[in-house]
């Protein structure tokens, strides 16, 4: 057997702490796969992006050349009809509304939880480095490039998105979304990167939580989605008190969030007017065409009823609040983020010592 | 020094105990074997001592007074966990590396060397290294950071007879050429007759017996002699564990007089630490631990360092 002996240990006179710098291999060499195949995700994607936003982007220019004033008639409509079916489950969002999950889920859950699931904890958190110092010195870096990664990705998206938010679309007759579009909002501007974030902490508590990868992923896909439905359906609207008009030109840009009618300075109904309204002062029809759900459009209503003393009032949030509202949003995820990351060191901590 | 002192240590999972009320003091510049059942708390008492999980009563510290799980016991302490829990998927050399910048001390040369001894492959990654080649990765990791205590969980539950062998040679070597206290837990006895000289026997969460293993055996004798006087023979003395057959009957007893006379009829033999430790398991009511004598037990530790 070996004879050799371990040199004299020197004396412990000062015990300083393992600096931090010394974590910076040991996080790059465990997660630099993990971080390559973020980045080919990310990269594949934003090629897929950059190549049928091209077409988008073409589509979207002869759209508007066909159909600027004065409009030639013929090309027009296939043109409008182009541009709106380019590439319409791309632009509905929704596989990439899952790309923040998806990071979180396979970067954040397994952290700790392939840790506590296969044991090497054991090794890890008994070393001289502590615990609560070595999950800290993972998850902040981590979710610091993860969060860069997807701030850099959502540049391409920014791009992508950017014809259906032009504000003259409507006037040319072409779909134009309000900037607070609930399925995009969050992939642009800086929503894309601090949901990113968000679904990594959420992803790294759950692992602390549950120890085991997969249902730890599980976890993470479910509590994200109920977060970012809560965001969008609850807290969005209420970032800030919403503006009041009586103007029946609401801007197509403007986020609509609920309109209701007085009669000579009294509250009538709120939403559409009832039948029986209908029927006694607009009993030939609204004038004008209907509108695309077959209702009749809310100017031609007002136009019947307003000279019976009825107004029309409107709440909306005005697309020039687009980047406050991203603000407020990257805001309290990154509050949020942070909170669920010192929650997960704290139960590191907590278990050991 | 004590290298692990507990008072009144208790951990609950949930509703049951895995551990209560143990106070163990284990000397420095011992072998200690923690002895046990499957579930008797050998695994709990050493992760609470590592600082892997935190008691639900009483406390622990390491190496003279450091709080299990604090900077300064991290750092003096080597734990090798069961089952050797390591990154399968990292070459040994990035074991090597990820400990050292886990820890404030770390010998490279030492590493290295000793891993070339073992002819352990530092290209290989550490999941494709055999059981015995593992353990002794492990062990290697743990005794390049220099410790003071050494802390391994049930070492040899994955080794074959020689990789036992060797990973225990490993262990004494260490031991005596740095003066490294070792603490240990098994449920193989035979494994630890030969290494260990300081003995906690633990059963059902508690601690059973705990000592020397010199003193222990000193203290310990087992009395022959005809079965029909057993009963009444026994209740003069403190009986661990009594079998008999018809005629013979076998009483395990604790003496504290080292003179050795018997009653006529009867025979007195040494006993050995497995049939020690079987005796004490058999009987999870009776219980040795060094009361007093634990203060006169450290002294003389320390002087016959």
């Amino acid at each position: 057997m070996t004879a050799l002996s371990v040199p004299a240990r020197p004396e412990d006179t000062s015990l300083r702490p393992v600096p931090w710098r010394r974590m910076g291999w040991v996080t790059w060499r465990q997660h630099r796969s993990t971080l390559a195949w973020v980045v080919v995700f990310l990269g594949a994607l934003a090629v897929g992006l950059l190549l049928t936003g091209h077409q988008l982007h073409q589509a979207y220019v002869t759209a508007v050349a066909a159909c600027r004033p004065p409009a030639n008639s013929v090309t027009c409509p296939n043109a409008t009809i182009a541009f709106d079916g380019t590439n319409g489950f791309l632009a509905n969002g929704g596989i990439l509304q899952a790309t923040p999950a998806a990071i979180g889920a396979f970067a954040g859950a397994p952290l700790l939880a392939r840790e506590l699931e296969t044991g090497t904890f054991r090794y890890a958190w008994t070393q001289g480095f502590g615990p609560w110092r070595w999950a800290l010195a993972k998850l902040v870096p981590l979710a610091v490039l993860l969060a860069t990664a997807a701030g850099v990705f959502s540049l391409v998206l920014n791009w992508y998105y950017q014809p259906y938010f032009v504000a003259a679309n409507q006037n040319l007759g072409l779909e134009e979304l309000t900037p607070f579009y609930p399925a995009l909002f969050g992939l642009r501007g800086i929503g894309f990167a601090a949901w990113t974030l968000v679904a990594f902490a959420i992803g790294a508590l759950a692992g602390m939580l549950i120890r085991r990868v997969v249902p730890a992923i599980a976890a993470t896909i479910f509590a994200y989605a109920a977060l970012a439905f809560a965001a969008g359906g609850w807290l969005r609207p209420h970032y800030l008190s919403p503006a009041v008009t009586t103007s029946l030109n609401i801007p197509g840009s403007a986020w609509v969030q609920s309109q209701w009618w007085t009669k000579n300075g009294t509250f009538a109904f709120s939403g559409w007017p009832p039948e029986s309204l209908f029927a006694q002062y607009c009993p030939k029809g609204p004038p004008g065409p209907a509108g695309p759900n077959g209702k009749p459009k809310a100017v031609s209503l007002a136009e019947c009823l307003t000279p019976h003393g009825y107004t029309q009032w409107t709440s909306y949030q005005p697309a020039s609040r687009f980047w406050p509202f991203q603000w407020i949003e990257g805001g309290w995820l990154l509050v949020l983020s942070a909170l669920l990351i010192a929650v997960t060191v704290w139960l590191v901590r907590r278990r050991a010592t | 020094m004590n290298v692990i002192e507990s008072a009144g240590l208790g951990k609950r999972y949930h509703s049951t105990w895995a551990l209560r009320e143990c106070s163990v003091a284990i000397p420095a510049g011992h072998v200690a074997a923690l002895v046990g059942p499957n579930g008797a708390g050998k695994t709990t008492l050493l992760n609470l001592a590592a600082g892997l999980t935190a008691p639900s009563a009483g406390g622990v510290t390491v190496l003279g007074g450091r709080p299990a799980g604090s900077p300064a016991a991290l750092d003096g302490i080597a734990f090798v966990a069961q089952d050797m829990p390591m990154y399968k998927n990292l070459s040994a050399r990035d074991m090597l590396h990820l400990t050292r910048n886990l820890n404030r001390r770390f010998d490279q040369r030492y590493a290295e060397t000793r891993l070339g001894e073992l002819g352990i492959p530092l290209k290989r990654k550490a999941g494709k290294l055999s059981g015995g080649q593992q353990a002794q990765l492990a062990l290697t990791l743990a005794l390049a950071r220099r410790p003071r205590l050494l802390v391994l969980d049930e070492p040899m539950a994955m080794l074959d007879p020689i990789a036992r062998h060797d990973f225990m040679a490993s262990v004494m070597t260490a031991m005596v050429a740095d003066g490294v206290s070792v603490v240990l837990s098994s449920h193989v006895l035979a494994e630890l007759e030969r290494v260990a000289d300081y003995l906690i026997l633990m059963s059902r969460g508690r601690v059973q017996l705990a000592g020397d293993v010199d003193d222990l055996l000193a203290s310990h004798r087992m009395l022959t002699g005809p079965a029909a006087e057993a009963d009444r023979y026994a209740q003069r003395l403190s009986v661990v564990h009594a079998r008999g057959g018809e005629t013979q009957a076998h009483l395990l007893v604790r003496t504290t007089t080292a003179d050795g006379t018997v009653a006529p009829g009867w025979e007195a033999h040494p006993v050995g630490l497995e049939e020690l430790a079987l005796a004490y398991l058999r009987e999870p009511a009776a219980a040795a631990l060094p009361g007093p004598e634990r203060r006169r037990n450290t002294s003389r530790t320390e002087v016959s360092r």
